[in-house]
């Protein structure tokens, strides 16, 4: 089929029509994204005072990979720049340097930012047991401080503390290379439940798996703590640090009773991340959407090169657009979940 | 700069393509560099302000969304060309402008309309 108006401006519109259609679709994308901006804005207000995070992104990391983006923007547009100046090779190294930034900002995202979070724990104290984890909150310091309070503990899960039936958690622990040992300390006949490798921790998933088996209840978590969690009347503690300190020496022991909820930095574990994960797994589905193409452009392009150099550049043009859009929602997505 | 062309020869810019219009865009190719430029050097800013006390949060916040808005304004006007697109286009994003900003203030209608007791606590 011959779609009319590929190299040619319509009369009418004064854009040939490929350039037409990619600003409408934009335009839709902008209604996409804003639906989910207005949402992060109305969940952000409904929070209570101290419940929306700051300082759990990782910031360096995640300049890194909006320079990565910037960068990806600045070669898209030689590429097409280097179409319309007939410079073939030029153009396939400029769409190739893009292609790899696409690909760098989804490996940072996917196999590093991600899984870090994933493996991450958290449990928000129940606002009338606050004064028992004193220690830990420090919320006598930061209302001093004119602060919001700080509801939760986070840090890496060493330990759980459980009540149930020996022989069934054991079988589980086999499973999933954790060890069971009573508990020292406990009046009650209680188990603890650890990696086998002592300084891996028990992944967060995992202990919800293991706390949701037949008979099986929940004491306690054994958590070695974040630096601002350790130390939380420490004034450097009140604001995030620009490059995020390791976790502590220091464990703490958190009753599940005192529990409001918790887990891992999942979607579920808050409105701050659900909105994060919904936002930044839209945005990486789009670099993905963006890289496929170009690939496609960078491997089955010369033909229609050779054929009408001029269509080649509008199409590369088109895939810009695209790909500036998605650089431009990243500008807006950088600043509100990492830095404030 | 000079090309390896093998034995396939380059297509060339037709009649209606001119020599004028090719030396425009390799006039433009300076000022994507420097476009580039000076959106990291603004990522570096935004990121320094966002440590910087601005006597409040909602201060903070503003003044990061000024930088992000003039940053998103520069990828939109030279890299996306809208600086020197046509009308229609304007057009298009004139509506688009409209109708996201009631979305935005549909969703804020909520606050005018609270339900109070549903949640124990708000994370």
């Amino acid at each position: 089929m011959q779609i009319p108006y590929e190299v040619t401006a319509r009369p009418d519109t004064g854009l040939y029509n490929a350039k037409l259609g990619i600003w409408l679709f934009l335009a839709s994308e902008v209604m996409l994204f804003g639906g989910l901006f207005s949402a992060y804005v109305f969940l952000r207000m409904g929070a209570d005072d101290g419940y929306w995070p700051h300082g759990l992104l990782n910031v360096p990391v995640g300049t890194f990979n909006t320079a990565v983006l910037i960068i990806s923007s600045v070669t898209i547009v030689l590429a097409w720049a280097s179409l319309k100046m007939r410079r073939w090779s030029q153009y396939k190294l400029y769409l190739g340097i893009t292609i790899a930034c696409g690909l760098l900002f989804l490996v940072v995202k996917l196999g590093y930012e991600y899984p870090q979070k994933f493996q991450h724990f958290g449990a928000f104290i129940q606002k009338d047991k606050w004064a028992k984890y004193e220690a830990y909150l420090g919320n006598e310091h930061l209302k001093k401080e004119g602060l919001p309070p700080r509801p939760e503990i986070t840090g890496h899960l060493e330990a759980v503390e459980i009540e149930g039936e020996q022989e069934t958690v054991e079988a589980f622990a086999r499973e999933n290379d954790l060890v069971v040992e009573s508990a020292k300390e406990s009046k009650e006949p209680a188990l603890v439940v650890h990696n086998k490798e002592e300084e891996k921790g028990v992944s967060p998933r995992i202990a919800e798996h293991l706390v949701a088996l037949d008979g099986v209840k929940l004491l306690s978590f054994e958590v070695k703590l974040d630096q601002v969690n350790a130390d939380p009347d420490n004034r450097d503690n009140d604001r995030p640090h620009f490059i995020p300190p390791a976790l502590s020496n220091k464990t703490a022991k958190i009753e599940a009773e005192d529990v409001d909820s918790w887990s891992a930095f999942f979607p579920k574990h808050s409105s701050y991340f659900s909105v994060y994960f919904t936002i930044t797994g839209l945005h990486g589905l789009h670099v993905l959407g963006g890289v496929i193409v170009m690939t496609y452009f960078f491997f089955f392009g010369e033909k229609l090169y050779r054929r009408n150099p001029e269509h080649m550049a509008n199409r590369i043009e088109v895939c810009g657009l695209f790909w500036h859009f998605v650089d431009l929602v990243w500008i807006f997505v950088f600043p509100i979940f990492y830095l404030l | 700069m000079s090309e390896s062309h093998g034995h396939k020869p380059e297509p060339h810019a037709g009649a209606a393509e001119s020599h004028d219009a090719l030396r425009d865009v390799s006039k433009h190719v300076k000022g994507y560099l420097y476009v580039g430029g000076l959106l990291l050097a603004f990522t570096l800013i935004t990121v320094a302000l966002s440590y910087v006390n601005f006597g409040s949060p909602k201060a903070n916040i503003v003044v990061a969304l000024i930088v992000a808005t003039f940053k998103a304004g520069m990828v939109a006007a030279i890299f996306m060309h809208l600086k020197e697109e046509k009308i229609t286009i304007w057009r298009f994003l004139f509506f688009t402008a409209f109708f996201v900003t009631g979305l935005f203030l549909l969703t804020l209608l909520n606050f005018s309309d609270p339900i109070f007791g549903t949640t124990r606590t708000l994370h």
